[in-house]
């Protein structure tokens, strides 16, 4: 039989080829798009140079960049993992592409791998932007890089369960706006750029325990103040995130 | 070409709450096109989707080239190209941006560049899916699932809402398909694209397969095809009958006017004009009227099969 144009030859790429593919496509989408720019890199970056350079909100003792800029990196990586990755997998979801996707050679757990590689790579170029500009700003952090990146790490498996959570059971509309009023909320109530202290001894208790709360508490503690690890921040973290992840495969529905 | 089904469904049940939409179904596809012809809501797109993997069934078993499409989905994924009836893109995405994707997912995928230009979407150039229009969206679609080179592609509605142009076109690619070893299930509720493309047409109504068959076959059955012409008046029927196939009938309704009445083919045209021509008679306003698939699905369902 002749070899005609489209004589079969089917065949899966290989998978870390898919995989890489597949996040690399991702992170592109979101880089194209303006008002996930806006959330994940315009407006960490706003709050970070006004707060800092102008006396609004009381941020305690020392350099007001000190206390901004570990709040700053919480808000950046709750803006990519939690609030834009349920965002863009919400419209997905609507749009079909999760269901196509669903039926190409790339299995499920690659496309969700994909999506944390994609979700990584933007929170590397956020930290990368805003820790120059923190510079910038006078910043002088202390403590061991490596456990904040191990904060970091557990803050982004906390977001992306409830991201995912979010995304794969609410309708795609329900999604954008739950997701930004929440980003509002924790920027707010969360300890990014308001001192927790401003909320009174019970409030306190009670948003310390909120992800974002916990990511930026751990986050001053080691670069502000040089502390080791933070454990309790951390196992908060670490609840949230098996939490999520664990009801978000349980939920989630691909269409 | 391989001779073994590359589908097979057994007792299909597919419900969504109390809504049944696939009732038993059974449906046997041989290499080659198949056409699954029906009105909306008849559950057509639920069997494709099962077939797909995207449903499991409530009962019944479902094949798709030997595999169980849920259980197999890892081995079968490769081997079928999807067309989902509508979306399945980034809405962001550039039509070829999306295309290269796909083709990455694969490990011998077709030519990127010769598929954009063969569907026409190189006109797209730097829009992105959700300003393209329809029928760059469903060519976008088709195209999406034939790139990875696949052994069978299932096309939900390919043509919907395309003018008649890049409905052509993909009409042309879906014969190009066969002619290169693909096998294709394609959904639709247009009578001539099931009468152009298919080999084999299974006609579904009420979640049930109710005929299948080439589209010869089933317009074959049921009622006779008919052949009319004028002439003088008083032409010897008789000698016309003698002419024809035995389970002919011939008569002259009004004086001038002749109805034959049989399988009405190439063969009995070419017997009916010589005989005209053997007797002097010009067949002025000679016309067939042939059963077709419209005829077949209304005498079925008692429906008309465009809602």
């Amino acid at each position: 039989m002749t070899v005609g144009t489209y004589t079969p030859k089917p065949g899966a790429a290989p998978l870390p080829r898919m995989i890489a593919a597949q996040a690399a496509l991702e992170t592109k989408m979101l880089l194209r798009n303006g008002e996930q720019l806006l959330l994940t890199v315009v407006i960490p970056t706003l709050l970070l140079v006004l707060f800092s350079s102008v006396d609004i909100v009381d941020t305690g003792k020392g350099e007001a960049v000190d206390f901004l800029t570990p709040g700053i990196l919480a808000l950046a990586v709750m803006s990519t993992a939690f609030t834009g990755q349920a965002i863009a997998t919400g419209f997905e979801r609507r749009y079909g592409v999760l269901k196509r996707l669903a039926s190409s050679p790339l299995p499920r757990w690659g496309l969700m791998t994909a999506k944390t590689a994609s979700v990584l790579v933007t929170e590397i170029l956020q930290i990368v932007l805003l820790t120059v500009i923190a510079f910038a700003l006078g910043w002088s952090p202390h403590g061991n890089p490596a456990t904040v990146l191990l904060l970091l790490v557990a803050g982004t498996a906390a977001f992306s369960g409830l991201g995912l959570l979010m995304a794969g059971t609410l309708k795609a509309e329900a999604t954008l706006a739950a997701a930004n009023l929440v980003f509002l909320l924790l920027l707010v109530g969360g300890g990014v750029i308001v001192p927790l202290e401003k909320f009174g001894s019970a409030g306190r208790h009670v948003l310390g325990l909120l992800p974002v709360s916990a990511l930026s508490d751990g986050l001053r503690d080691v670069l502000q103040h040089g502390a080791g690890m933070p454990w309790g921040d951390l196992g908060i973290l670490a609840v949230w995130a098996v939490v999520g992840l664990a009801a978000a495969g349980r939920f989630f529905r691909w269409e | 070409m391989r001779s073994e089904p590359v589908v097979q469904v057994q007792a299909l049940v597919k419900r969504y709450g109390t809504k049944t939409a696939v009732n038993g179904l059974d449906l046997v596809a041989q290499p080659g096109v198949t056409a699954v012809l029906g009105p909306n809501g008849a559950g057509k797109t639920t069997t494709v989707e099962t077939c797909e993997g995207y449903r499991k069934p409530d009962s019944g078993t479902v094949r798709v080239l030997g595999l169980d499409p849920v259980r197999d989905s890892a081995e079968l994924r490769p081997r079928i190209g999807v067309m989902l009836q509508s979306g399945g893109v980034y809405s962001g995405a550039r039509a070829d941006e999306m295309l290269r994707h796909v083709a990455r997912l694969h490990a011998h995928p077709l030519d990127v560049d010769a598929l954009v230009e063969r569907l026409g979407l190189g006109s797209c150039g730097r829009t992105s899916y959700r300003r393209l229009s329809g029928g760059q969206q469903q060519r976008l679609a088709l195209a999406m699932a034939v790139v990875g080179r696949p052994e069978l592609v299932f096309l939900d509605e390919p043509t919907a809402g395309l003018d008649p142009q890049a409905r052509r076109a993909t009409w042309d690619l879906v014969r190009d398909l066969r002619a290169d070893g693909v096998s294709v299930i394609l959904t639709t509720h247009h009578m001539d694209e099931a009468e152009q493309l298919a080999d084999d047409v299974a006609i579904i109504d009420g979640g049930r397969v109710i005929a299948q068959g080439s589209p010869e076959e089933l317009c074959k059955g049921g009622a006779e095809n008919t052949l009319r012409f004028t002439g003088r008046p008083g032409l010897d029927v008789g000698s016309l009958l003698k002419a024809l196939p035995a389970d002919c009938t011939a008569a002259e309704l009004t004086p001038g006017a002749y109805r034959v009445v049989g399988k009405v083919d190439p063969q009995l045209l070419a017997t009916v004009t010589s005989w005209c021509a053997q007797h002097g008679v010009m067949p002025d306003r000679i016309s067939v009227e042939r059963h077709t698939l419209e005829d077949v699905f209304l005498e079925l369902t008692g429906k008309e099969l465009r809602s």
